[in-house]
């Protein structure tokens, strides 16, 4: 039979010839992959769905019985402001909630101490009390609704105010389900809402973690986080090789306090940025799931498949949005969400286009949710299990990311480890020559970027952009003097007095005195000063 | 002589990529960089630019707080008698940057401002300030 017309007039250019090009961290991408460039075999290297070593999905059935959780990033002025959204968000269809704080809230200071006030309620919601949990949760069902809280190194006191509003709600404990980001290393490298020095900070983490394997079965106490590595300027697999060795510190210190691994590693997760290069993205998320499954079985001995799961959130937008042109924006976060779906994703944050100038209006954060899904509902991606698996690119690319994460990891490992490389600067250096790097290929014209280096165009007329509300200050100072007014103030000094003495002795956990102290209505500002008394303050390495 | 740039990171944001790469840049173009880290008060920073004799100021401001910590630090630099220019980047929308302008910034840098442009901009604030102390 004669062969279509088409194959038989295929170009004869050698493609070896052609330029090799390079992915977006710089991985060099061959013209043309073929059968010869796959190795291993497939139950080795790739399996089936929900099972070792999990690389083309950590469920046996992935999207076909749920899609992923839609989950976007939110919170503005008060519980009350904050708490409309939600409501406004879960209306039109998403299916998780994800809280933005506020730098005080963050960072452990009350609305009304002097270097909080010009932040309060800025960049998320302000919350200083269990009081303000109330609002922000008043009227979401805390059994069906899952909630994802970007707070970290003051995540035991959000965690022990969303215990209690579930309790108050009627919910029990073994009912609710979320996640604390709670990863502390990462924000003495990238986004910088440290408070206390390193070692303290790891003993609140791995204490929250042990409470809630003790307390919270379907709550995520961790979820290790590369998104900011990446979003200040690491590569795919720097953020992923990172990541991976930060979760491993986690996993060493709590098999330390003596918790088998099987009892807390089904509950880690992790979260990551997706930028536009969508094949890369793609091999970043198999190569880890992959990996993860190995560090866990292999050198921590997991044998619960589900301590080998690598389940992930992400965030498309960040350092990809630019403020020229933002409609762009839409464009690209449909492309970063499709390579995180195609990356098997579980739960994900679609940016507005408008989040380069500010935090996104309603009408802005309404389209971010509507492109994924459209990507759910019209695309088909979600209707097969790992789509790209078998393509002689991504499995090669795959194996080549693998490559380089564990290399990264193997670096990190000989210069000391990454406590030692956090505490140092390190890790921030590798990071900033990567910023910087990209800055110049941007400037060059090396990295093209539309509307920034390329296709440039006359700004359009203004957008109308979220307004910072000035009456949040006030509002939130009245509800929390009403608290202070309220509560008896003998049981909050006994309860901080108790946290206290419980700080001064690292074998008692701190959790139990935390739950105590916000059931009392003790603030953020109160609980992270008495813990700071006696922990001190990190002392940031400033390096450029 | 280089000249002295203090880069600052006034308020409680902690995104440093931007603060960095215009920190390396100036270094790498010959200016003498000395970069704040991270949560500064705006009295720190003032100490700072004193202390090192810097030729200019770059607040870096990511968390829509730009307005009223600029306006702070101007405020305090008044009181303190100081007159080093001062220059804003960040993510600073358009309709703000008049005002900064009021308060006495004499440039607003917003993202994905070519690296050489900063260059430029920050070694022309710096001169035309010199030139202002010359004619007094």
């Amino acid at each position: 039979m004669d062969k279509p017309e088409h194959t038989q007039r295929q170009p004869k250019t050698d493609t070896r010839a052609l330029p090799l090009r390079k992915t977006l961290s710089g991985l060099p991408v061959e013209p043309l992959y073929l059968p010869a460039d796959q190795s291993g075999s497939y139950a080795e290297k790739l399996g089936r769905p929900g099972e070792y070593p999990f690389t083309r999905g950590v469920y046996s059935t992935m999207y076909l019985e749920r899609p992923w959780t839609m989950r976007q990033y939110s919170g503005f002025g008060t519980a009350e402001d904050t708490n409309a959204r939600y409501k406004r968000l879960l209306a039109e269809g998403q299916t998780g909630l994800s809280v933005a704080f506020d730098l005080p809230t963050q960072i452990g200071l009350d609305s009304d101490e002097e270097e909080a006030e010009i932040e309060a309620g800025r960049v998320g919601v302000a919350v200083d009390s269990l009081a303000d949990f109330e609002v922000l949760f008043d009227g979401i069902p805390l059994d069906v609704i899952s909630t994802s809280f970007t707070i970290n190194a003051t995540a035991p006191v959000i965690l022990a105010m969303y215990m209690l509003v579930a309790e108050k709600q009627g919910v029990p404990l073994t009912n609710i389900s979320g996640t604390t980001q709670n990863d502390i290393l990462k924000e003495f490298v990238a986004r910088g809402t440290w408070i206390f020095p390193v070692e303290p900070s790891l003993r609140l983490v791995i204490d929250s973690v042990t409470f809630s394997a003790e307390h919270l079965p379907r709550f995520n106490p961790i979820s290790i986080a590369g998104a900011h590595f990446r979003d200040a300027g690491a590569t795919a697999a720097q953020e992923a090789a990172f990541t991976l060795s930060d979760g491993m510190v986690y996993v060493e210190r709590a098999l330390q306090r003596g918790m088998p691994v099987d009892q807390f590693a089904p509950r880690l997760s992790f979260y990551f940025y997706t930028y536009a290069d969508i094949f890369e993205e793609v091999a970043k998320y198999r190569a880890m799931r992959r990996l993860w499954a190995r560090i866990m079985k292999e050198r921590f001995g997991a044998h619960d498949p589900r301590s080998q799961m690598f389940r992930f959130g992400v965030v498309c937008g960040g350092k990809s949005l630019t403020r020229q042109q933002p409609l762009n924006n839409v464009i690209r976060v449909a492309y970063e969400a499709l390579a995180s779906v195609l990356g098997g994703v579980q739960s994900m944050f679609t940016a507005a286009y408008d989040e380069a100038y500010a935090l996104p209006t309603e009408e802005s954060a309404i389209l971010a949710l509507r492109t994924q899904q459209i990507l759910a509902d019209e695309t088909g991606v979600a209707s097969t299990i790992d789509p790209l698996a078998g393509s002689y690119y991504v499995e090669a690319l795959t194996d080549k990311m693998e490559a380089v994460i564990v290399a990264t990891m193997d670096e990190v490992e000989r210069v000391g480890g990454m406590v030692r490389c956090v505490e140092n600067g390190t890790i921030q250096r590798l990071i900033a020559d990567e910023a910087y790097r990209s800055e110049q290929e941007i400037s060059s014209g090396e990295h093209v970027v539309v509307g920034v280096n390329r296709y440039q165009s006359q700004e359009a007329g203004q957008l109308h952009l979220h307004a910072y509300d000035a009456s949040i200050l006030d509002r939130q100072r009245e509800r929390l003097q009403d608290v202070r007014r309220r509560r008896d103030s003998r049981a909050v000094q006994q309860c901080l007095h108790d946290l206290q003495v419980a700080c001064r002795d690292p074998q008692t956990p701190l959790m139990p005195c935390i739950v105590d102290a916000v059931r009392a209505y003790a603030t953020i500002g109160e609980i992270t000063n008495t813990m700071r008394d006696v922990f001190g303050v990190f002392q940031e390495p400033t390096v450029i | 002589m280089p000249y002295r740039v203090l880069v600052a990171k006034p308020g409680l944001d902690g995104h440093d990529r931007g603060a960095k790469v215009i920190a390396r840049t100036l270094r790498d173009a010959g200016f003498e960089v000395i970069y704040t880290g991270l949560r500064r008060s705006v009295e720190s920073i003032i100490t700072a630019a004193i202390q090192e004799d810097v030729d200019v100021i770059g607040l870096s401001l990511l968390s829509g707080a730009h307005i009223p910590l600029t306006q702070k630090l101007m405020v305090k630099l008044n009181e303190a008698g100081v007159t080093i220019p001062v220059v804003v980047g960040g993510t600073i929308p358009d309709q703000d940057i008049p005002t900064l302008q009021q308060l006495g910034v004499r440039k607003v840098f917003l993202p994905s401002t070519p690296l050489e442009e900063i260059v430029q901009g920050v070694t022309a604030v710096i001169e035309h300030y010199q030139r202002e102390e010359m004619v007094g």
